[in-house]
This record gives structure tokens, sequence and C-alpha cells, in this order.
């Protein structure tokens, strides 16, 4: 890396590029995200930064005097999250200048996502820039591209057809349930993990009638916070093996690093419950369930990358929107960028 | 003109219209119609159409033989196919786009159209088999009922198990999106068998009362078969009723047990006397 001159950079990967065994052991969780961030605040080139950080992508948006620190922010990367630096080259990629905002633009307004034109990865953006806005990471480059960002996403939703029909992961999760089920509201819903996903997977089946839901989580406080939304129970995951086996759906999310329903555990409450089918949501990264209880009779697993693959054969429709969504984020990076080079040529100065 | 009219002429028009409703159902899940209401008018209207001349072609033949048309092979395979049909009209309209109808119609179409073309299934039909008694004929007909029955249970197996193979593999287009879910279909297999046991115990029921009076009248191969298919599909119901045997397991037990019925007809229906050569007139 030859850079010279300060640049606008992204460095990550995202389900585009890295197989689901990469994206997992490059999952940052609060303290590699703590160690990550005090490792770029001490590394001289790095000006500015933000983190961003989802089930999909895990991307770093910042500002670098010169490509040492580039390098320097890879290694990094790879030494917290154990990825070795082959295997990034293969599965990461690095974006500079114009082509980290047309990036960033497209990631707020959708079209990376796995499912193209939905809504979540938007907050995600505004979260990981209000945060690192707390603390101070960013400064007046970043501030400028992520103001523009927000603007850019909110005219693709407001002026086109990006978000009609629009389908996220829960929607999607809810559909292949009446596949399994007929009509939902016989069926008895767990959902493991109290955060965010949690919530929406909740409010999914909730809205289609589910005959009860109950919502576990490590904290029971927390738990209570959610299934009180939904007007359903709590337990903690201490209760897992009793509240999988009086489930019809169980939908997990949480961000433990193992699996927190095993395949030993899926087959002892099947076996409590044989005349009803199982189907688990595995919404979380690393994956909450272990893949090898797809292979019990009656059990039907489903993880992120196989909902958004149905979700992707279900919006084909939304391509044709995408290209013209392209084409105004296009004349939109193409405004800004002068802006945002003016700034950089402006921060080399100091 | 008066051969219009004759009993293989009205099944072959009624084998056709089965044929018709089956091409008719493949073409809107091709072309995914799923809300098409005039594809499905249609398809059933062939099957109603079909399943009516098919009846009136068995009246025509029952009313040649004096009885109940159940004298040979050809005879006990258009009943089945009949009986399926009928079955098909209570619990089809729970299916999307008649997806039910859609795998009845192939079914009794099969059925119908290979008993036309094996001759040899209707060269020679059993007399008098039911001789003045109306209780043995009711016996019969509810028998090969019960038959038709297991029939449409073998075609919800069939589609639970698509249904759930599709759902295993995430292949979820096409066909699998238009059938039931897999606990529906379960349900469905389950009051199906239920229902399907209850007609051949109350027909064995009959049976045996006349037998026991006559214990010549039925010879041992006849006995045993019947029987044995009896006992075995009390085995599989007491088994899903006590959840030992459940989803794709009990799946493909009935449609394995079906086809075993369905093989069980040959040696039931050989072990009776009296055969009478028809005329070619028939």
């Amino acid at each position: 890396m030859e850079t010279h001159s300060p640049v606008l950079f992204l460095l990550g990967a995202s389900h585009h590029t890295a197989p689901l065994a990469v994206r997992e052991k490059l999952a940052l969780d609060n303290a590699r995200a703590t160690a990550l961030a005090a490792r770029l605040q001490q590394t001289p080139g790095i000006r500015e930064f933000t983190l961003l950080n989802t089930c999909n992508r895990v991307e770093i948006y910042g500002v670098a005097r010169n490509g040492d620190a580039l390098d320097t922010m890879r290694h990094a990367l790879c030494e917290i999250t154990g990825v070795t630096p082959a295997e990034f080259d293969t599965a990461g990629f690095l974006r500079q200048n114009h082509d980290t905002v047309a990036h960033l633009f497209s990631v707020a307004s959708g079209l990376d996502s796995q499912i193209v034109g939905e809504t979540e990865i938007l907050g995600q953006v505004k979260e990981a820039y209000d945060s690192a806005l707390a603390k101070k990471w960013t400064g007046p480059v970043l501030n400028r591209v992520f103001q523009k960002t927000f603007q850019a996403a909110k005219h693709i939703r407001t002026h086109t057809a990006i978000g009609a029909g629009q389908i996220s992961v829960a929607t999607v999760a809810v559909d292949l349930a009446g596949r399994i089920f007929g009509d939902l509201t016989a069926t008895k819903v767990l959902v493991v993990g109290a955060g965010d996903i949690g919530l929406k997977t909740v409010q999914a089946f909730q809205s289609r009638g589910a005959a009860s839901i109950t919502v576990a989580s490590r904290t029971l406080s927390k738990a209570e916070d959610v299934a009180a939304i939904a007007g359903g129970w709590a337990t903690t995951l201490a209760e897992l093996p009793e509240a999988v086996a009086g489930a019809d759906i169980v939908a997990s999310s949480t961000s433990s690093p193992d699996f927190v329903l095993t395949r030993d555990l899926i087959a002892a409450s099947i076996k409590r419950r044989p005349a009803r089918p199982l189907f688990l949501i595995d919404l979380a990264l690393p994956r909450d369930i272990d893949p090898a209880a797809a292979q019990i009779a009656n059990v039907f697993l489903y993880n992120l990358d196989d909902l958004a693959e149905i979700a992707e054969e279900n919006l084909a429709q939304r391509e044709a929107e995408v290209a013209k969504c392209r084409a105004i984020l296009a004349e939109r990076t193409a405004a800004l960028w002068p802006q945002v080079a003016h700034s950089l040529n402006a921060t080399s100065e100091k | 003109m008066s051969s219009l009219f004759t009993d293989r002429a009205l099944l072959w028009v009624g084998a056709l219209l089965y044929l018709a409703g089956f091409l008719t159902g493949l073409a809107a899940l091709t072309r995914r119609q799923q809300t098409s209401a005039g594809l499905r008018t249609l398809l059933n209207s062939f099957l109603v159409a079909g399943w009516i001349v098919q009846m009136a072609g068995l009246y025509v033949r029952g009313t040649a033989v004096g009885g109940c048309p159940l004298g040979n092979k050809f005879e006990i395979v258009q009943f089945v196919a009949w009986s399926a049909m009928v079955l098909y009209f209570f619990v089809g309209p729970a299916f999307r786009l008649s997806v039910l109808g859609l795998f009845t119609a192939g079914y009794a179409a099969a059925l119908s159209i290979v008993s036309l073309l094996v001759g040899r299934w209707d060269l020679v039909r059993n007399a008098k088999i039911f001789g003045p008694n109306p209780w043995i004929e009711l016996h019969a007909a509810l028998a090969v009922f019960s038959y038709g029955v297991f029939g449409l249970l073998a075609l919800t197996s069939l589609m639970h198990l698509l249904q759930n193979w599709s759902l295993k593999h995430k292949r979820l287009n096409g066909l699998f999106w238009f059938l039931p879910s897999v606990v529906q279909l379960d349900q469905i297999n389950y009051r199906m068998l239920a229902l399907g046991m209850l007609l051949l115990t109350f027909s064995l029921c009959v049976g045996a009362a006349w037998w026991v009076r006559d214990l010549a009248s039925v010879d041992l191969t006849k006995l045993v078969v019947t029987l044995g298919v009896w006992i075995v599909y009390l085995t599989v119901l007491v088994m899903r009723w006590r959840t030992w045997l459940v989803s794709v397991r009990f799946a493909w037990v009935c449609l394995v047990m079906f086809i075993i019925a369905l093989l069980s007809l040959g040696p039931v229906n050989s072990s009776r006397h009296h055969e009478v050569v028809l005329t070619p007139e028939r």
C-alpha cells in the first residue's frame, strides 16, 4: 500500500466476500470491538474511524494518513479476531476515497444487504456512527460523509420502490413457519436472546397471532423486558431444555461464541414431543444452533444465510429498482466526493 | 350408436376426463398460477365430470351383472379410483390450488387407464360372488372403499414426504409452494388412516358375521391376506396414536402399506371361484 496522502478508507468483509465461517471469526463482540478500537487509537496514522459490526459485515471506515497505517490496522484486525492475513486477503476488501463513499451509501440504503432494500442496516449504521461520535473517534471527514450518507439513504427510501413489499429475515422466518405449521395461532414460540433481532422476531410472530411467546435470555430482567412487549413469558438460558421441549418454533439470536442449542439438547427435546415438528431459526453470528441438529427427523433448521437466500428469491423483482437506486447514489457520490477530498486535503495541511 | 354407452366406453371417458384434470392442474402449477380461480374451477369441473361418467360406467356394469361391480381386478381398481375421488371431494377444498386434486386426478387417471388397458383383468369375472345376500355386497363395497381411503392416504403421505424434503433441503419453489404444511398433512394422514381402518374393520365384521355360518365360503389365502392387511394397518394406527410412528416414517409406512395392499388384491381376487368369461359385447 503506497498511499502517501490522507485517504478515506474502508477495510472489512461482508457476506458478499466472506463465507459464514470466516464471518463468524471476524464478528466483533464488545470485548473485541473495544480492543480493536484501542489499537486503532494507538495507531499513529489513523485519524478518524467508525466500526460497523453487523451479522453480515465487519467494516472499519476511517481516515488514514498513509498506507502503513492501513497495514497496521489490517494486522490488528487479524490479530484480534484470529483470522489469518491470508484468509483476510481472500475474504476481505479495502476501498479508498470515492469508492468508500459509494460503498457506504450503498450499504446504508440497503442495496448491499443480503435482503436488498431492508431497513435494519440504516439503523445499524446510525448506531455505529453515534457510538463513534460519542467516543470522539470521528472527525470532520467522517462526520460529513456519514451525515450525507443518512440523507442519501432517506432519499432512496422515499423516492424509489426499493422498500416496497418490505421483507426482513424475521418475516421470511415467519412465512417458513407457516409452511411447517400452517396456521400459527396454535404455535408456541421461544425466542432465545433479548437483543434487537430477538425483539423483531417476537414482534413478527406476535403479528401472526402465535399462541404464546417465551423469551429466554442470560439475564431474566432483559428477557422480561422483551416478553412484556409481546405479553409473553420470560425465562433464563438455564431453563432452555424445558423451554425448547415445550416450543414449536425456536428463534435464537444471542451473541454467545458457542452453540446455545446443541444437537443433544434438541434431540432430547424432540423425543419429548415426537409428533410435533420443531422449527429452529438461527439468527445469530456466530451461530447459536448446532448445524448437526438439521439431521434430526422432524427438525427444520434455517440459519441467516438460508433465510437470506429465500428472501433473495422472493425479492427478485426489487432488482429492477436497484439500478435506479444505484444511479441516484452515483450522482450523490459524485457530488459529495469533491467536498470530502477537500476536507481530506485540509486535514493533511494540519 | 348403442356402443357409445357401454360400460367400458363410459369408463374410458371418465379416465380421460381425470387425465384432462391432471394436465390442467399441472399446467397451473408450472405457471405458478396459485390464485387462478378459473383454472381451479376447470380442474374441479374435469374431476366432477370424470367422476359422474365413471359412476355411470360402473352403474351400467352393475346393472349388467346384477350387483355391485366388484367381480374382477378391473372392476375393483375402477372402484378404488372412484372411491378416492369421492373422498377428495370431501377433503380437497382445504388444499391450495386443489393440489390434492392434481394428485388425485393423476392417481385416478393412472388407475383407470391401466385397468382399461390391461385387457386380461376384465376377461373373466366371478359369478354370483355375493349371492342373494346384500350384507356380503356391503362387506365387499366397504372393503374396496377403504382401499380408496388408503389410496388417498398414500397420496397425502407422498405430499408429506415432498413437503418435508423441500423444507429439509430448502427447495421451496415450484410444486412445493402449493403443498399444505407438514403439520396439516400429518393430521390429514392420521384422520385418513383412522377412517380407512373404521371402514375396513366394519367391512370385515360384516364379512365375519356371515363367514362363521359358512366357513368354506372364504378360502385360506383370502382370509390370511385380508387379515394381514387389516392387522398391519391397525398396528400402524396404534403406533401413530401412541406417537411411536410419526412424521416422515409414518408417511413412508402409509405409502408402502398401500402398495402392499394393492398387490394383495391379486391373491384375494384369484382365490375366488366360479369365474365366467365375459362376452366381447361388454
